[in-house]
């Protein structure tokens, strides 16, 4: 027994209470003033910076920066095909601008090859993410045209480069004329396949053509050797497919519609008069949605929701 | 020469005997296997990732190895006073620096080639379960030979820092010494920019100064080939020789010096 009296503790005890809640009072606090982010100067690393914080492991730190987009981009993701299928879609001039969800994706990737600039899946990966549309991705074909530009730089011979940017200029900025110049390009490199010269010419010729497009979705399905690229091939061939059923739907639906003299808006019109079966179902095996505007769509819940904006046929083709 | 071997054996039993040792071996081989399941988040770039991190830990744990080992042998022998037994003895000096060196070389080397088998062995076991397509996409085959020059240059880097650590380890405390070699490790792969330096800097001088200590530090970026391995680039035996002649020059220049200072030491 020290003898020593007990009050001291109890001060301790409350001081230490009373600090800790003050700590999280402040901390609620400082929360509520969240310092400006400057996503460019933190994240953006020269080639030589980069080498001079890692040393010798660029290609270990490259691999971290790559799991860290991929998974950066799957989270993303998500969540934006979440909200798109909870709430009604934006209007025209918001939807224009799609929320700045994917904003670290391409720093990311540009890190990533900075640090590595030979990680070829990351130039080819990375130029699909980018390129998706919202809400499967950020939209943006430009970033990925020059992530692959990017790649060019350092492996001049890799002509999967110039498919993936003809690709890109095909089926997400619409533009066949440098789509077709993207493939030639690329079949003018030694060791790239026979198909891509019948690819750059097919472009220029029927760019925007159903077909065309699902030629160059089946190459790229069959060429790739990687499950993530066939899965993609995949999904765009199935909303082709869905695409081509939509419009057989609509026209019945007009047609029916012009007949009975009244809109269809339900399935059940096309049901009870034995025109369909059943509720249709897409490719994906999810039922499409008729609209009170008597329009048919794939349902929010499809995973091949939304469908692509189709490549518009050429005048003449 | 026996004595030589003699101190080297003795050495490589006083680190084998080292639990520190045998932590960070286990420790490199447990991040080497759980870089299989780190590759399979990384999108069908399993192989680089084993790669990647295989290759890092190898250098990493190495470098620990070679410089918190390396650093003790000549000045844990004075702190310990064990070094009059052994300068009792017909022993001349010079070999106690090169025995002492050889020694830890033996037991770098041993590790690394522990290591390096527990690397082929998680590369096999995912190569073993790939299929022909996977196969023919990949840019270098699992269980490449190539990544044994990986392997090479690492141990002779490793190599250079231990002559390093030994060098400083003669005349300084090991606390100094390890500050010392980490420093020199570091600047070791800024020295191409040392190299540059009249690009930016106007001054005569310290042009001079930094071309001087391009020359004089040791230059380790030329030793890190894990990129080119990785991603299945030709290596050419021109620039393995050259790499690695370089390194034995050095080495040999680092241990002269030590060996020299050593003898000059005067104990009481």
């Amino acid at each position: 027994m020290t003898g020593r009296p007990r009050l001291p503790i109890v001060y301790a005890v409350v001081a230490v209470l009373g600090l800790g809640a003050l700590s999280v009072g402040l901390q609620t606090v400082r929360d509520r003033y969240p310092l400006p982010a400057n996503q460019e100067e933190t994240l953006y690393l020269t080639q030589r910076a980069t080498g001079r914080l890692v040393f010798t492991h660029r290609s270990l730190v490259s691999d971290l920066y790559w799991i860290r987009a991929i998974q950066y981009f799957g989270n993303r993701s998500q969540r934006a095909q979440r909200l798109a299928s909870t709430f009604l879609p934006p209007p025209p001039a918001l939807a224009a601008n799609p929320p700045g969800d994917f904003d670290l994706l391409y720093p990311l990737l540009d890190i990533t090859t900075t640090l590595d600039p030979r990680f070829n899946i990351a130039y080819r990966f990375g130029a699909i993410f980018l390129s998706e549309d919202y809400p499967r991705g950020p939209g943006r074909p430009e970033q990925a045209v020059a992530l692959l530009e990017k790649g060019l730089q350092t492996s001049p011979d890799k002509w999967q480069y110039w498919q993936d940017i003809g690709f890109v200029y095909y089926w997400n900025k619409h533009e066949y004329p440098k789509a077709g110049a993207a493939f030639a390009r690329g079949a003018e490199i030694p060791g790239a396949p026979w198909w891509l010269r019948s690819l750059a010419a097919t472009t220029l010729a029927r760019g925007g053509d159903r077909s065309a497009s699902r030629l160059l979705w089946q190459q790229l399905g069959e060429t790739a050797n990687n499950e993530y690229a066939r899965n993609a091939a995949r999904l765009k061939l199935q909303q082709l497919d869905a695409i081509e059923i939509i419009e057989k739907l609509q026209k019945g639906i007009e047609v029916f519609a012009a007949r009975r003299g009244t809109p269809v808006t339900s399935w059940n019109d096309l049901i009870a008069a034995r025109l369909i079966p059943g509720v249709p179902l897409d490719p994906a095996g999810v039922p499409y949605e008729l609209l009170s505007s008597s329009r048919v769509g794939v349902s929010p819940q499809s995973p091949l929701f939304p469908l692509p904006f189709e490549p518009a046929a050429r005048p003449g083709s | 020469m026996r004595t030589l071997g003699w101190i080297a054996i003795n050495g490589f039993r006083e680190s084998v005997r080292d639990k520190v040792m045998y932590s960070l071996v286990v420790f490199a081989i447990l991040l080497i296997g759980t870089s299989y399941i780190l590759g399979q988040l990384t999108a069908g770039q399993d192989l680089k990732i084993m790669k990647d991190l295989g290759l890092s830990s190898i250098s990493i744990f190495g470098l620990f190895m070679s410089v918190f080992i390396g650093i003790g042998l000549v000045s844990k022998e004075v702190e310990r006073r064990s070094i009059y037994g052994l300068l009792a003895k017909p022993v001349r000096r010079h070999e106690i620096v090169l025995g002492k060196f050889a020694g830890l070389v033996l037991t770098l080397t041993v590790n690394i080639a522990i290591m390096t088998i527990a690397l082929y062995l998680v590369l096999a076991y995912v190569g073993w379960g790939e299929n022909e397509l996977a196969k023919q996409a990949r840019e270098a085959p699992a269980a490449d030979p190539a990544i044994l020059k990986a392997v090479v240059l690492i141990l002779v880097q490793l190599m250079i820092v231990t002559a390093t650590a030994l060098f400083f380890s003669t005349f300084s405390t090991p606390i100094l010494s390890a500050g010392l070699t980490l420093g020199v490790y570091v600047a070791g792969y800024f020295s191409q920019d040392l190299r540059n330096f009249d690009q930016v800097v106007n001054s005569k001088a310290v042009q001079m100064l930094a071309r001087g200590l391009y020359y004089v530090l040791p230059n380790f970026a030329p030793f890190d080939i894990t990129s080119q391995v990785v991603h299945g680039l030709p290596i050419s035996a021109q620039y393995m020789a050259a790499t690695i002649g370089y390194g034995v020059v050095y080495i040999a220049m680092l241990l002269v010096a030590g060996a020299t200072i050593f003898s000059m030491r005067d104990f009481k």
